[in-house]
């Protein structure tokens, strides 16, 4: 009991940023899903089990158009498809995670992935408790953002524009970390440079495959270079 | 809603799946009981470091530099994040203080 309440203590900290964003994202996507027409049973059904940002909100579209299963599907497929990359990225740290492992892979969305990769429990944490706690506050986090915005959006009228920046002020703090963590930058610059190149040639709609296989390409050619000179 | 119930049920049970494979297939792939190839385990360990990366520019895909304001409210705060964050180290501060900035550029609260 002890040790679990330590993982949550340690824990809860990193995930603040992603508090305040999927507060805010959630809420955004409740109040969209009321406008189509979908009551806080669907938004929470959804929310809880699909637990995929973007793909949620791509998918308001496949829930009012014509019935297409199959695209529907496939579309899943290439929306999250960068998922991939998390999956192997995780391969070794989700390694003896036993039974907490399902709902570790089932939550690693990209801010849980960001977490998960660039933070390790602290020393005497119990680190299978640890990474089960920030994930399960993420989703916990999604899903009363979306009740919130589903029953509440009417009545909040600050402005928010612009707080979903919360977000990608993360990925900029996480993206320094992980420079300040290696004296090996090319994976960093890579992953940088290569969707800004794909984003001009293919446009936002379809430049995220095309990112993934241009640096899948340029990490295997220098694979002799990189190999064994990440850790420092 | 131009969907039944039962037809919403199904489009949701498809994202579902379809969002569940893409986080489960290299676990699937890969178990941990087996000798995950060293080009995979290779990839384990740069990916993460090009992953954040893919991220940033996913989140910044809408900014338009032709179009104002030229992705200038996005500069300035990724420019302000970079300066907090190798001064103070504080992740916290340096996520809400940029997060913050932004809003005002945004909502032309200054300039």
């Amino acid at each position: 009991m002890n040790q679990k309440k330590e993982a949550f203590k340690a824990a809860f900290p990193h995930t603040i940023p992603v508090m305040t964003g999927y507060l805010f994202l959630g809420a955004a996507y409740g109040i969209l899903m009321n406008t189509k027409g979908f009551g806080i049973g669907w938004t929470l059904f959804i929310s809880v089990f699909v637990f995929a940002g973007s793909m949620q909100y791509v998918g308001v579209t496949l829930l009012t158009s014509i019935f297409n299963p199959i695209y529907a599907f496939l579309l899943t497929l290439m929306v999250n498809a960068r998922h991939l990359f998390y999956g192997i990225s995780m391969l070794e740290k989700y390694q003896g995670t036993g039974k907490f492992k399902p709902y570790l892979v089932f939550g690693l969305t990209d801010e849980t992935f960001s977490i998960q990769c660039s933070i390790d429990a602290p020393k005497g944490i119990d680190r299978n408790w640890f990474m089960f706690f920030i994930t399960l506050l993420d989703h916990i986090y999604w899903v009363i953002g979306s009740a919130i915005g589903s029953l509440l959006g009417y009545i909040v009228n600050f402005n928010t524009e612009g707080l979903d920046f919360v977000l990608t002020a993360l990925f900029v703090v996480i993206f320094i970390n992980q420079w300040k963590s290696t004296k090996n930058h090319i994976p960093a610059l890579v992953g940088l440079i290569s969707p800004i190149i794909c984003l001009l040639i293919f446009g936002q709609d379809g430049f995220i495959i095309p990112a993934m296989i241009l640096i899948l390409v340029i990490l295997t050619i220098f694979r002799g270079k990189l190999e064994g000179g990440m850790e420092e | 809603m131009t969907l039944t119930p039962v037809q919403t049920l199904i489009t949701v049970v498809m994202m579902v799946v379809g969002t569940v494979l893409t986080r489960a297939i290299p676990f699937i792939l890969f178990p941990s009981n087996k000798k995950t190839p060293t080009f995979v385990l290779y990839l384990g360990k740069v990916l993460p470091y090009s992953v954040i990366g893919l991220l940033v520019i996913y989140c910044l895909k809408g900014v338009s530099l032709t179009n104002p304001p030229y992705g200038i409210p996005e500069a300035i705060a990724i420019v302000c994040i970079l300066i907090l964050h190798l001064w103070k180290s504080n992740t916290l501060l340096s996520i809400g203080a940029g997060t913050v900035i932004y809003m005002l550029l945004v909502q032309n609260l200054i300039i």
